[in-house]
């Protein structure tokens, strides 16, 4: 067989391809590298103690220690209020997708879903503008309307996986047993994606947390006080990230570092630890199975 | 096929049938009915509250707003779309070009090349880069590409293609190059990840057919995987115009917020979505309101339009080959 050598220009071509594509996979772990190692290095420096427990102080000329403790108030508390309303809305549409729905309209609701994940981020703040902001005034609340709905799309898709994971038997097994539907779908199969739903949601708040674009319309103007009132519009990190960024004072610089060393953080925290449950959760679905 | 096709769905008609429908049973029902019907109601009042507010500048500015370079918040109060959508049209179809290959590369990588062990880390640092936020991309894109690019890259680029236009002009960290490096840094890790679903879901017994008869790697991919995958890829790479498209946060950072229509890279102009996101600390009239409501209109239409034709192209693919899920 050996004999039959491939000729030389395939050969050639065959490797240079392979190459291309090493290549591009090495400089995609680069940039991630090169972009974690940047805001590490930038970042570190200016974390401590103040950091996390002092808000800036707007027109000081002298250096005093500060931090961004309103902006991470109010991304928690916007962050939280949005998975309030993101989660129930989502949980419930996955189950209507998985255990109700005809096949038709599943798929339409299951396509609109997907469409509404594709809404660019700033369109969702402009809705979330023109139906609450206009009438209002901007609030931490629009700000969690306008994250809920990115959430939405998310949480219900994610659910709705782990749903379909869920063997027919077990429901008929349920139901065999006279156990209503209701209770069969609550107590029985749901709480076999519990871990999906958590996966989800972990997933989802990772994602909304660093989103600057739905805050902007709703939920920017603010002072530098500490606040944690909903009805006010608050603070968050991303977009004190955005402000210094777009600063020219270098101190401001060392801050927005910081913030998203502090963020990239949590983020990548928090998506390891959902994947990790997610590989727990599947493989406690598979042993059911 | 019949009208009811779940299990779940045949045994609740079952039930019915028999006349042991809970009133539990129809509250949760009812419920899950509910909510869903308030997530697919968002899309329509998303659409519906937009072009409410785009309702003036729509009126006022018809469709010659699509045409109209200005965008003038003073005293003229004349807004219009062109340079948004060129600065859009440049930046994400220039990252398009850039992270389409790239992506497909990175997936080919990962399902055909690599060995096992390198597969799961190296797709989840790709997948990482994905969960980085916007502003910290952007952040980054500022402080450290953007005097790289001016220092370096663009001066490089001049020398050596500044016979094309697009690489002529000075040399800035502002600019639609900048945007062109975030967008693609952004987009790369979605089509990829899309892109190497596909190609696992190519049937091993038909690539080591393929091997088996003499292809070199690089054929046997050329000439099975990209043709089983090739929808496929086209809906992953719509999916990444969509998002280059619809990205705000980054580019406003990068871009430089320019209203001007040229051929320089080199140079700042803006998008759509960026324009909107520049205009957050107050507008000036409530003209200048519903114009950037339009710019926002334009965006959702179009991420409607991308993200429907992707969907239906992406479910055709999954129904005609079940195993590329």
């Amino acid at each position: 067989m050996n004999e039959m050598k491939t000729p030389l220009r395939r050969r050639l071509v065959n490797l240079a391809m392979q190459a291309v594509a090493v290549a591009a996979a090495f400089a995609a772990v680069a940039v991630l590298a090169i972009m974690v190692v940047s805001v590490a290095k930038r970042g570190a420096g200016a974390i401590n103690l103040d950091f996390f427990t002092k808000s800036p102080h707007p027109f000081s000329f002298v250096p005093v220690p500060t931090g961004l403790a309103n902006a991470f108030v109010g991304t928690a508390v916007i962050v939280g209020i949005a998975t309030l309303m993101a989660l129930p809305i989502g949980v419930l549409t996955a189950i209507y997708l998985n255990e109700f729905a005809r096949r038709r309209i599943a798929f339409l609701i299951a396509l609109a879903l997907d469409v509404l994940n594709g809404v660019p981020a700033i369109v969702v703040g402009i809705f979330v503008f023109a139906l609450v902001v206009t009438g209002h005034g901007q609030s931490a609340l629009a700000g969690s309307f306008a994250l809920a709905i990115l959430m939405i799309p998310l949480i219900a898709r994610a659910t709705q996986e782990t749903l379909a994971l869920v063997p027919g038997s077990t429901r008929e097994a349920s139901l065999a047993l006279g156990v209503s539907r209701w209770r069969t779908t609550l107590s029985i199969v749901l709480q076999q994606t519990i871990g999906g739903i958590v996966t989800g949601t972990t997933l989802a708040v990772a994602r909304v947390a660093g989103e600057t674009a739905p805050l902007l319309f709703t939920s920017s103007l603010v002072g530098d006080q500490l606040r944690a009132d909903p009805r006010q519009a608050l603070a968050s990190v991303p977009l004190k990230i955005f402000e210094y960024s777009e600063s020219p004072d270098p101190a401001d610089h060392r801050q927005a570092w910081a913030a998203a060393l502090v963020l990239i953080a949590f983020i990548m925290l928090a998506s390891t630890v959902a994947r990790a449950l997610a590989a727990r959760s599947r493989r406690k679905l598979g042993l059911t199975r | 096929m019949s009208s009811i096709a779940t299990p779940a769905a045949a045994r609740a008609a079952e039930l019915r049938r028999r006349g042991r429908f809970r009133p539990g049973d129809i509250v949760l029902h009812g419920l899950t009915l509910l909510a869903s019907l308030a997530a697919v109601s968002l899309l329509v009042l998303i659409a519906w509250k937009i072009t409410d507010q785009a309702r003036p500048a729509i009126h006022d500015f018809g469709l010659r707003f699509l045409t109209t370079k200005t965008w003038d918040p003073g005293t003229r109060q004349v807004f219009g779309a062109a340079a948004f959508l060129f600065g859009t049209a440049v930046t994400s179809l220039g990252a398009l070009l850039i992270a389409g290959p790239l992506s497909i590369a990175i997936a080919l990588f990962l399902t055909e090349l690599a060995p096992r062990w390198i597969r799961g880390p190296v797709g989840a640092l790709v997948e990482m880069l994905a969960a980085v936020p916007s502003v910290v991309v952007g952040l980054w894109g500022i402080l450290v590409m953007g005097p790289f690019v001016a220092d370096h890259l663009e001066p490089f680029l001049h020398r050596t293609l500044g016979f094309i236009p697009l690489f002529r002009g000075d040399a800035s960290i502002f600019g639609l190059l900048p945007a062109i490096l975030v967008l693609t840094i952004m987009i790369t890790p979605i089509v990829s990840s899309v892109s190497r679903e596909l190609f696992i879901g190519v049937p091993r017994d038909l690539k080591e057919g393929a091997l088996a008869l003499g292809t070199t790697r690089w054929e046997m991919i050329r000439g099975l995987v990209f043709p089983y995958a090739r929808s496929g890829i086209a809906a992953a790479l719509i999916l990444g115009l969509g998002r280059a498209v619809g990205e705000a946060i980054a580019v406003t950072q990068v871009i430089g917020g320019n209203v001007a229509i040229h051929w320089s890279l080199f140079q700042p102009g803006d998008t759509l979505a960026s324009r909107i996101a520049s205009q957050y600390q107050g507008a000036s009239s409530a003209k200048q309101v519903s114009a950037i409501a339009y710019l926002a209109v334009i965006l959702l239409c179009f991420s409607l339009v991308a993200n429907i034709g992707a969907q239906a192209i992406v479910r055709r693919f999954a129904g005609r080959h079940p195993v590329a899920r």
